[in-house]
């Protein structure tokens, strides 16, 4: 992993090493389905984390391969995964009571957007002929102590990702505290005054031209704290 | 007192035309296969079925909704890759959806069960799925009205039962089975293996059997196809 490229954007792999790295040693954490669940290949064994699944199980292990799978021991992605020793199966309003409850750490969402002030908006794109479907996006997203959130800062048509107001319908108000995205990490704190961004570091552009690309103030960290890609950290 | 019959097909006799149906499940995992395949034999119609999904592949719930046995489906994920029967009942106008977040469908399901006349939770506060609902502030924190739901009938899957209608359940598969167990008029489970009383320690029980109404044990054919740590399970 190179650290003198500090003007090249965050890959997947590079977010997912950063999200990990992050997770405070003890948590109990939840990563949703799609890229936060790359997360888990950089938990450390020595960071005691464990990972909860809203199907109902505490103490998930890596996805199951040959004669591991069984057919009644799956993620939240109905994929065949392990249990690590000390786990343990529980119901669905347990399993919700569990994130409801304030009982997780952390959880790491997806997402389309997520506003200045901490909504997201992940659970649909808002088009007329689309099938709804929320599983437990909601409940996670009021549920955790902390929300982070992996993405692209810009969609495909360049527009960014992180608004002043979400225009997709929205999943949770005010719930997201942390942005993981190829061009910096984003704070977002619920202080007295109202909520506020801060540009923790920078990728791939410098913080005044990510600054320039938002359409919300952007606190921007203090000089020269333009951090490299993210070495091992510890 | 658990009454228990020889065959799938008594054992979903209770359901009518025009059932509500609690039907245990996420995705295949629990899902009763043996019980929906013995009601989809039996030719009851205008179904409303409560569950996590609606239905994946060519097996289980997917088949209920292509011949259009099921009128309504209250669920939180009805999208999925292999949705296709649902997609298209659902295109076509021929089934209706109530979409609702998976830990209030958990937690309505507990609720009817445990003889509450309504909650207020924090899940889906601000979103479309919440449109329409009464909504409060308790402590600074917005909440949603939900209402129970139960049903006529409850088919779920367990591991064991005991002759006193007791229940184990196995890994993931438990999801929805002990929330639903309590939340229908009449509560019907296929399990693997049936055991004399004394054979399940009191300390491990997980549904009792006050909640259980018919039982048929269907033995090594409803076996998952790979289940490996059978023995140890046993």
């Amino acid at each position: 992993m190179s650290t003198e490229n500090s003007t090249s954007t965050l890959s997947r792999e590079d977010l997912a090493r950063l999200v990990a790295a992050d997770i405070a040693p003890g948590s109990y954490v939840n990563l949703g389905i799609g890229q936060p669940t790359k997360v888990s290949d950089y938990l450390r064994a020595d960071q005691q984390v464990t990972l909860h699944t809203e199907n109902g199980m505490l103490g998930m292990g890596p996805e199951a391969h040959g004669e591991d799978i069984d057919e009644e021991l799956i993620n939240a992605g109905k994929i065949p995964v392990t249990e690590h020793p000390g786990a343990s199966y529980f119901h669905q309003a347990d399993s919700f009571a569990i994130m409801r409850g304030g009982h997780l750490d952390v959880c790491v969402l997806g997402a389309f957007q997520v506003s200045a002030a901490g909504d997201l908006a992940n659970w649909s794109t808002g088009a007329p002929d689309a099938i709804p479907a929320v599983g437990g996006a909601m409940d996670l997203a009021i549920g955790a102590k902390e929300v982070f959130v992996m993405m692209s800062l810009f969609a495909k048509d360049g527009t960014p990702k992180i608004v002043a107001d979400c225009t997709y319908p929205l999943t949770g108000l005010a719930c997201v505290s942390r942005i993981y995205t190829d061009h910096g990490v984003f704070l977002i704190e619920q202080g007295q005054d109202g909520p506020s961004v801060t540009l923790r570091e920078a990728h791939g552009m410098s913080p005044q031209e990510l600054a320039d690309r938002l359409d919300f103030p952007l606190t921007l960290p203090a000089e020269n704290s333009w951090r490299p890609a993210p070495t091992q950290r510890g | 007192m658990t009454e228990f019959v020889d065959t799938a097909a008594e054992a979903v006799a209770s359901v009518k035309d025009g059932s509500t149906v609690l039907l245990g499940g996420f995705g295949n995992a629990g899902q009763p296969m043996e019980l929906i395949d013995a009601l989809l034999e039996s030719g009851t119609t205008g179904l409303t079925v409560v569950s996590n999904n609606a239905g994946q592949g060519d097996r289980g719930l997917a088949l209920l909704i292509k011949e259009r046995r099921v009128r309504k489906v209250i669920c939180s994920f009805p999208r999925q890759s292999d949705s296709w029967h649902f997609d298209e009942a659902y295109r076509a106008g021929d089934i209706e959806l109530e979409l609702v977040p998976q830990g209030n469908l958990a937690e309505r399901l507990r609720a009817a069960g445990a003889g509450i006349g309504a909650f207020f939770t924090p899940t889906g506060y601000g979103t479309s799925l919440a449109e329409g609902k009464e909504t409060r502030e308790i402590e600074g924190r917005h909440y949603v009205l939900e209402h129970p739901i139960r049903g006529d009938v409850a088919l779920i899957k367990a591991h064991t039962a005991d002759d006193a209608g007791n229940l184990l359940y196995r890994k993931t598969a438990r999801n929805f089975g002990p929330v639903m167990a309590t939340a229908a008029a009449h509560t019907v489970v296929q399990v693997r293996q049936r055991v004399p009383v004394g054979s399940i320690d009191p300390e491990h029980v997980v549904t009792p059997g006050i909640y259980v109404d018919t039982v048929t044990a269907l033995g090594a054919d409803a076996q998952p196809e790979n289940q490996p740590q059978e023995a140890k399970h046993a």
